[in-house]
């Protein structure tokens, strides 16, 4: 994604002079190297350290240009969180805040660099906006959105490299603030946001053997949330799925819930979130996922039984 | 710049100090030693250093009395705007919010101002921008970070003031850090370029700042008193956050008077 990201960046860049990059010592991958190449002046390291890179990028912004900070999830959003906070949202700027190898992107690197509370911290602070692409191509029109259309702060969530695309087949446009259905069934509903997609195509696939057709919803605005379209949700279906690679608390699996009670959902909602616990341990990220309940295996077994109980 | 230039400064920020004085009767509670501190430094950038295209950000938010009774003098900002200062449905609270009229930058937590004025100077490399902090604002990381990137960024169109009354709130900072001190020498060693003056005069803050050789970013540590120049305030750690009574009052007001 992280490719994805600096190429569709940069393409924007060459129309826009207003576009800025502002780093905190990262390594530059693939086109990210041809901004800096290309736009010297627009595009700063500040090395490490994240508090001047996003009071740098609210500055930029009080003076009309469109600025990207741009560093691992953890150190864009914890970091420096008042600066985030005071600046950028008290402030209401249009500054995007890409984080990126988010969630348990970062497997091998221990619990330190690990976001499972991102998104929740986020969505407390107004004004700000959250995207999460399921996939490089939905990346390409958020990163779009963040160029053209943005007048407020954005966390940009995106994962790091090798992800594939899923949403190709969708019918409907990628949209700011809208669920945007993927694939369409009859029986389940599965919502989910980010990379971790896969596992909710993994799971149709494998229910869809057992004659349980499921649509898949990405969720990628998870602030502001698309509430009408959960309504329809909850009218049409009545089993909803969550996946999120994210904290039990404060992510979609809130969302949702609160929602249903305040609609008076009568169905079934299965969640598979990260449990409120750091993760300390080590592997891929699949090794990661699975400590915390989230593997292919159990996610089938649980939706399974659930459906047949 | 003529001396009398320097006399009408001298009158003014007697002015200024009665103004503040005359909120203080209004509100329970206000930063009346930082803001009597600043005085000098803030005229000085609204009256006689900055252009058409400059701007300032107040850092040290807490005085942002000073930069109202500014605005007003400029006539930014109404009477009646300026004495909302802290009341019910006011237009104007302690620190100053961005969107206001002439302020450029919400401020009030410190260690944010420098950060988003590295943003501002590099956006427009014409303007001149003009930043205020405190001393005890530089116990913050956040300013040395923004302190290295604009020295490592040659950014020379900022103009920092460090008001070194040496008090916060409750000490001294030659108590908590001693060793904040050579300030000047820190922040020439991150690649700026300093000077040292008296805060309350007007002339020294003028001729350091403009005799720069603005070819680095700029940090004048200006010497000060906190409750300057009252003289049951000045020095006084409690005057950082107190409103002075009517008797307070009277002796304050007939002290400046005699200036």
């Amino acid at each position: 994604m992280r490719n994805t990201f600096a190429e569709q960046l940069y393409q924007n860049a060459i129309r826009d002079k207003d576009i800025y990059v502002v780093v905190a010592d990262i390594s530059i991958a693939g086109s990210m190297v041809n901004f800096q190449k290309k736009h010297p002046n627009r595009f700063i390291n500040v090395g490490v350290a994240e508090m001047s890179m996003i009071g740098m990028c609210a500055g930029l912004a009080l003076e009309g240009k469109k600025p990207f900070a741009y560093t691992i999830a953890n150190f864009t959003l914890y970091r420096p969180f008042e600066m985030v906070r005071n600046d950028l949202c008290y402030q209401n700027l249009p500054v995007t805040i890409v984080g990126m190898g988010a969630g348990t992107t970062y497997a091998n690197l221990g619990g330190t660099h690990i976001t499972q509370e991102d998104i929740s911290i986020a969505r407390s602070i107004p004004n700000m906006s959250i995207i999460a692409p399921a996939d490089p191509d939905e990346l390409k029109s958020a990163v779009d959105y963040c160029c053209n259309k943005s007048k407020s702060p954005v966390y940009l969530r995106i994962g790091k490299s090798g992800e594939k695309n899923f949403t190709l087949l969708s019918r409907e446009k990628w949209k700011f603030g809208k669920i945007r259905k993927i694939i369409n069934g009859n029986d389940i509903c599965i919502l989910t946001y980010g990379n971790i997609i896969r596992k909710a195509f993994k799971v149709a696939e494998k229910l869809k053997g057992k004659s349980a057709s499921c649509s898949i919803y990405s969720c990628s605005t998870l602030k502001p949330f698309d509430y009408k379209r959960l309504i329809e949700i909850f009218k049409e279906y009545k089993t909803i799925v969550i996946i999120e690679d994210h904290s039990i608390i404060g992510g979609l699996n809130s969302i949702v819930k609160i929602s249903a009670f305040d609609n008076k959902f009568k169905g079934k909602i299965i969640s598979f979130a990260l449990k409120d616990k750091f993760l300390n341990n080590y592997g891929g990220q699949d090794d990661l996922l699975d400590s915390h309940g989230l593997s292919d295996k159990r996610i089938f077994n649980k939706i399974y039984s659930d459906i047949n109980g | 710049m003529k001396k009398n230039k320097f006399i009408d400064a001298h009158l003014r920020c007697k002015s200024h100090r009665k103004e503040i004085l005359k909120l203080s009767q209004n509100v329970q509670a206000l930063h009346i030693g930082g803001s009597f501190s600043s005085v000098e430094i803030v005229d000085s950038i609204y009256n006689i250093l900055m252009k058409k295209n400059d701007k300032f950000v107040l850092s040290k938010g807490h005085a942002g009395m000073i930069q109202y009774i500014l605005l007003y003098y400029k006539k930014l900002i109404s009477k009646n705007s300026l004495y909302s200062y802290c009341q019910k449905n006011g237009y104007l609270g302690v620190h100053p919010d961005y969107g206001k009229v002439g302020i450029n930058a919400s401020t009030g937590s410190l260690g944010h101002g420098l950060g988003m004025v590295s943003g501002m100077a590099l956006a427009k490399k014409n303007s001149i921008y003009y930043v205020v902090l405190s001393d005890g604002e530089l116990h913050e990381g956040s300013v040395w970070e923004s302190a290295l990137t604009i020295g490592a960024l040659n950014l020379k169109n900022i103009v920092a003031i460090v008001d070194n009354n040496d008090l916060q709130s409750s000490t001294r900072a030659t108590d908590t850090h001693p060793n904040l001190y050579p300030i000047d020498k820190k922040f020439s060693e991150f690649g700026w370029e300093t000077a040292k003056c008296n805060g309350h005069s007007s002339q020294e803050i003028y001729e350091k700042i403009t005799k720069r050789k603005k070819n680095k970013p700029f940090m004048l540590i200006a010497k000060t008193v906190k409750g300057y120049p009252v003289s049951f305030m000045k020095d006084i750690p409690m005057w950082h956050y107190r409103s002075p009574n009517k008797e307070e009052y009277e002796q304050a007001m007939s002290e400046i008077d005699k200036l």
